[in-house]
């Protein structure tokens, strides 16, 4: 846990204020069509939540730091693995009407 | 040494991965392999992470076994049940599944909180007060979006309200944030736990008690709110364990998710405090109902009289979904296009229960995306439109909107279905919408009211046209 006290909080700030902006930047110019694959991409994306709780999980010592831990681990694949079938399976659905279009604009 | 120095380059890879898929899902054509990088990017950093085996504290090694044994259980379980549910839910059902996910991430996020706070290896008063703040946001977000979820799911039909709820609410909230002041103080001490686990108990319970007295009309923002909660609570705790891989992807959730909320609450012309705190929808529809009757007709003679127009606008709501009338109503839309007749689609940007819900339900039924506008790019043309058909669909096209300044949706934007020639509603029956409030459209004298099960209208629509043939 020395990458704990080696980094220093005003480090801590300047990847809170980048990262920040990034998601702004990312987001901004998205087409509301895409609002909910989006949301659902994003809650994919915070499930990396899940590798703080496994670590958390490896140095647990006692009873309850485990079942805390378990839970913990538990409740953050879950987060993984369903925003990402949720998402795949929303965007799978935009590929068929992507081949339509051209066909029909071929018709008009 | 070395284990620390894969393990955090794996995470900073993901990272980058992850903001790169994140970019990728902003565009339609590129929005699968998106998902996908992010994906490889989430199956490597939990990889790496198992090296961190090696390099646990020595207090922690003779548990390693056991500790081990649990994780990968717990890992299985969690993948296998939400797997499970994300494969099978129907589409649907999708908003309150994206809900629950994300509720278990903040609950995640809750759970690291209180596993650091158990091992002390906590150091300074700032750590800690950052533990207990990221546990704070992540048992909202958690009891929260179980809410939401139940809301949705329909579970739980009424807002919960009562007089002073606000004032309890504040007090709640005030009582856990004490609390958390009284964990970080007393900090490893002999007493030390009791209010940890009173903070706890007083968080989760404001998660609770923050999303009941909220309509169900609300929570697509809402649980765009606790997206962002989320990837906040991540990120502070990522800074908690010394992983800037979870600071940085959460960070990028709590900033986007933020935006995604407001360009929602926007939508709906409705600042966010006005979502979480004016208990909407619960007003009952003014005393004085619209005046006038409704008219209705029968489904062929709504088909005939869409099959000779030369132009038709498509409004679908949420009802339509219910229905699981998509397919059918697609069907009903190319026999018109065949015919010649010029279909669009609008949607509303809170259509459906999610913004984007109703494009997806859509896309899940083969329409093609260019057939369907957005709000803005279509509200002129309702005016020069020959029939605007209605179907599941009533707040986000109720002209009160526009006028009646005691509506509790008035300054909502609405499409101007009503200012088509003719005014075809589909509806189950003449009921109020999601919000409550009565529906002026459907007494104009241009619309016409058609009653029944949305499936079982189309499908007599589809019929009644195949019966005039081909012009």
């Amino acid at each position: 846990m020395d990458s704990v006290t080696s980094m220093t909080f005003i480090i801590a700030l300047y990847i809170f204020m980048l990262a920040a902006f990034t998601g702004y930047v990312v987001i901004s110019r998205v087409p509301s069509i895409l609002h909910t694959p989006l949301m659902s991409g994003s809650n994919f994306i915070h499930g990396i939540v899940v590798v703080g709780a496994l670590d958390a999980l490896f140095n647990a010592t006692t009873l309850t730091g485990q079942i805390i831990g378990f839970v913990g681990v538990f409740l953050g694949a879950g987060n993984v693995m369903g925003g990402y079938v949720v998402t795949d399976r929303m965007l799978a659905m935009f590929r068929p009407s992507q081949k339509q279009t051209p066909e029909k604009k071929g018709q008009q | 040494m070395f284990i620390e120095y894969i393990v955090g380059l794996s995470g900073l890879i993901a990272a980058g991965l992850f903001i790169y898929g994140l970019k990728a899902m902003s565009s339609p054509v590129t929005a699968v392999s998106g998902i996908v990088t992010a994906g490889y990017g989430m199956v490597f950093v939990v990889g790496a992470t198992f090296l961190n085996l090696f390099n646990v504290s020595p207090d922690a090694r003779p548990h390693l076994l056991v500790n081990v044994a649990l994780a990968v259980v717990a890992l299985l379980l969690g993948c296998l049940w939400t797997g499970w549910r994300g494969r099978t839910v129907q589409m649907t059902a999708m908003p309150q599944m994206v809900a629950i996910f994300n509720g278990m991430g903040g609950g995640s996020a809750a759970s690291l909180a209180a596993v650091s706070l158990l091992s002390d290896h906590a150091t300074s008063g700032l750590h800690l007060s950052v533990t207990i703040v990221g546990a704070l946001i992540g048992c909202i977000s958690f009891t929260g979006s179980i809410i939401a979820w139940a809301k949705l799911d329909g579970r739980m039909r009424k807002p919960v309200r009562f007089g002073g709820q606000r004032i309890f609410n504040a007090a709640l909230f005030l009582i856990a944030l004490v609390l958390g002041a009284l964990t970080v103080m007393q900090y490893g001490t002999p007493t030390g736990a009791l209010p940890g686990i009173l903070f706890f108990g007083a968080a989760l319970l404001f998660g609770i008690c923050m999303t009941l007295p909220i309509g169900g009309a609300d929570m697509p923002v809402v649980i765009s709110l606790y997206n962002a909660f989320t990837g906040l609570a991540v990120g502070l705790e990522g800074y908690v364990m010394g992983n800037p891989a979870l600071m940085i992807a959460g960070m990028v959730v709590g900033s986007a998710g933020t935006l995604l909320t407001a360009l929602m609450a926007k939508a709906m012309n409705r600042s966010l405090t006005n979502v979480l705190f004016s208990n909407f929808g619960d007003t009952a529809s003014s005393a004085k109902g619209p005046e006038g009757e409704m008219k209705s007709a029968d489904p062929s003679d709504a088909a005939t009289s869409m099959r000779y127009a030369s132009s038709v606008i498509i409004v679908p709501g949420y009802g339509l979904a219910v229905a699981q009338a998509q397919q059918k109503l697609y069907e009903f839309v190319k026999m018109l296009v065949a015919d010649g007749v010029d279909v669009k689609f609008a949607i509303h940007p809170v259509a459906g229960r999610m913004p984007g819900h109703m494009n997806v339900l859509l896309a899940e039924a083969g329409v093609p995306y260019d057939m369907i506008y957005d709000m803005d790019d279509i509200n002129d043309s309702f005016a020069t439109t020959d029939v605007a058909l209605i179907i599941g669909a009533n707040d986000v096209v109720n002209p009160e909107a526009l006028t009646d300044k005691s509506s509790p949706i008035y300054g909502m934007p609405i499409l101007n279905a009503y200012k088509a020639r003719q005014v075809f509603v589909i509806k189950r029956g003449s009921g109020t919408g999601y919000s409550g409030v009565q529906n002026p459209l459907f007494f104009q004298k241009n619309c016409t009211m058609v009653f029944g099960d949305a499936q079982a209208v189309l499908s007599k629509m589809v019929e009644a046209v195949k019966a005039l043939g081909s012009a």
